[in-house]
């Protein structure tokens, strides 16, 4: 029962107090690119979300059964680039050919994930904090949705902003890094909780 | 010694991914649709969306399994469309031409406001204040959101209302699914005239409204040889499939809103 909790509250932390984007600044690259849309946000969420929890648990059993008993820490970042963006290929061509309707939906969104900070930071994090394998997957998938939530957010926001009249200079991505940092500060309000 | 495992493990696991991939590419490989292919060639790959599908390469695919006809694509042309249909093996049907018009002639000086508009350059946003400025619910608003639109530059805004080069035009249809008034209709190329106004409200009314505003008065049906022009709820309409392009409607027309 303790474990269960102790899930819940690692993924309660993952996905509001260290926010990847508001309190991580992780993955800030698809955040800002492609949020113009809430609709086209949630796909790249959705591509986020599967692509971290699969290369959590697969980096994990890289570190733990390769990396970790020849003593080669120090390697990890190159190794997970290289894992994880074998498998988001894999990924693609395996969704391709099984799941037409899958791939049609993320699909493009994919190649863009491939060296995604924030999923390799989701990575490196599992290790760092020492998680065990259904720790990693459930920190991988919770703090994605973390990311999700966030874009989804800010998509609505921006969309919002497009009938904004702000100063000429704030046009466009101005008022967006600015509204982005207003909605961090929002999230900084979390970081005040302290649970488990 | 101490720099051979950890290479070695690397070359391992590298080789490991790349042979996955490898036999992945070939096992999941998907039976790529050569005629889908070839028809993406062809289309123009601007992407503007005008037939209805995501883009070019999703039109190819719909063309390829004969969900849509050879012709869908409007900017491509009568060529296009013929070696489309060749691929296809089915005989060309010649598309009809059409172009972009905004069916409104209140201009500046011409037409009534209602008020001052001082907001974002943008009709949709414009429509949100009372249906925007101008007293007529049908009248062109000439924010430029067709404008904004149009990815073939056929659009500009003229004393106030939008115009449509005809000759730029590809009629794609982007503007008449943005325009927030409902007023841009894709008519023949061919067709020489059209009616500068579509509002259904009663003859007075409209003459309140704006200077150029079909009243309703019946001359133009009158004049017409074809029976090709008809008012209907107070407002004439030409039937393209009839109209001559005489012009006997364009000299009777009291309001000169019959235009080219």
């Amino acid at each position: 029962m303790d474990g269960i909790i102790d899930i819940l509250i690692l993924m309660f932390t993952a996905i509001f107090i260290e926010n990847f984007i508001f309190a991580k600044f992780y993955g800030c690259c698809p955040f800002l690119g492609v949020s113009e849309k809430p609709g086209t946000a949630l796909g790249m969420g959705m591509a986020v979300t599967f692509v971290m929890t699969v290369a959590s648990a697969v980096t994990w059993t890289v570190y733990e059964f390769l990396l970790a008993p020849f003593g080669l820490d120090y390697l990890k970042t190159i190794a997970f680039i290289l894992v994880i963006a074998g498998l988001v290929q894999f990924i693609e061509m395996f969704l391709r050919r099984f799941v037409p309707s899958l791939y049609s939906s993320l699909g493009i969104f994919l190649p863009l994930i491939t060296t995604n900070c924030a999923v390799l930071g989701a990575a490196l994090v599992n290790i760092q904090n020492g998680y065990n394998f259904i720790q990693s997957v459930a920190f991988g998938f919770s703090a994605a949705l973390g990311f999700t939530m966030a874009i989804v957010v800010f998509a609505g926001v921006r969309v919002r902003l497009q009938f904004a009249n702000p100063p000429k200079a704030f046009k466009g991505m101005p008022i967006a890094l600015v509204t982005a940092g207003l909605i961090a500060m929002a999230f900084m309000g979390f970081s005040g909780m302290s649970i488990g | 010694m101490e720099i051979l495992i950890p290479a070695l493990i690397f070359a391992g696991l590298g080789a490991a991914i790349g042979i996955l991939l490898a036999v992945a590419s070939k096992a999941f490989a998907v039976p790529a649709n050569e005629k889908a292919e070839q028809i993406a060639e062809l289309l123009p790959g601007a992407n503007c969306g005008g037939c209805g599908y995501s883009g070019c390469a999703a039109l190819a695919e719909a063309i390829a399994e004969g969900k849509a006809k050879p012709n869908a694509c409007a900017v491509g042309g009568d060529a296009e469309a013929a070696e489309i249909a060749k691929i296809m093996g089915v005989a060309a049907e010649k598309p009809v031409r059409l172009h972009a018009q905004v069916m409104c002639s209140g201009c500046e000086g011409v037409a009534k406001y209602k008020f001052e508009y001082e907001g974002v350059a943008d009709c949709k946003a414009a429509m949100q204040l009372g249906g925007g400025s101008k007293t007529c619910p049908n009248g062109c608003l000439g924010l430029g959101s067709c404008v904004a639109k149009c990815q073939f530059n056929a659009i500009s805004i003229v004393d106030g209302i939008a115009v449509v080069d005809r000759e730029k035009c590809k009629a794609c249809g982007m503007c008449v699914a943005t325009c927030p008034k409902n007023i841009i209709k894709l008519i023949p190329f061919d067709s020489k005239y059209y009616v500068g106004c579509v509002s259904t409200e009663k003859g007075a009314v409209k003459r309140a409204y704006c200077d150029a505003s079909c009243i309703g008065c019946k001359m133009c049906e009158k004049a017409c040889p074809t029976g090709a022009i008809a008012v209907e709820n107070f407002v004439a309409k030409i039937d393209y499939e009839k109209c001559i392009n005489c012009g006997a409607c364009v000299s009777k027309c009291p309001r000169k809103i019959i235009r080219i």
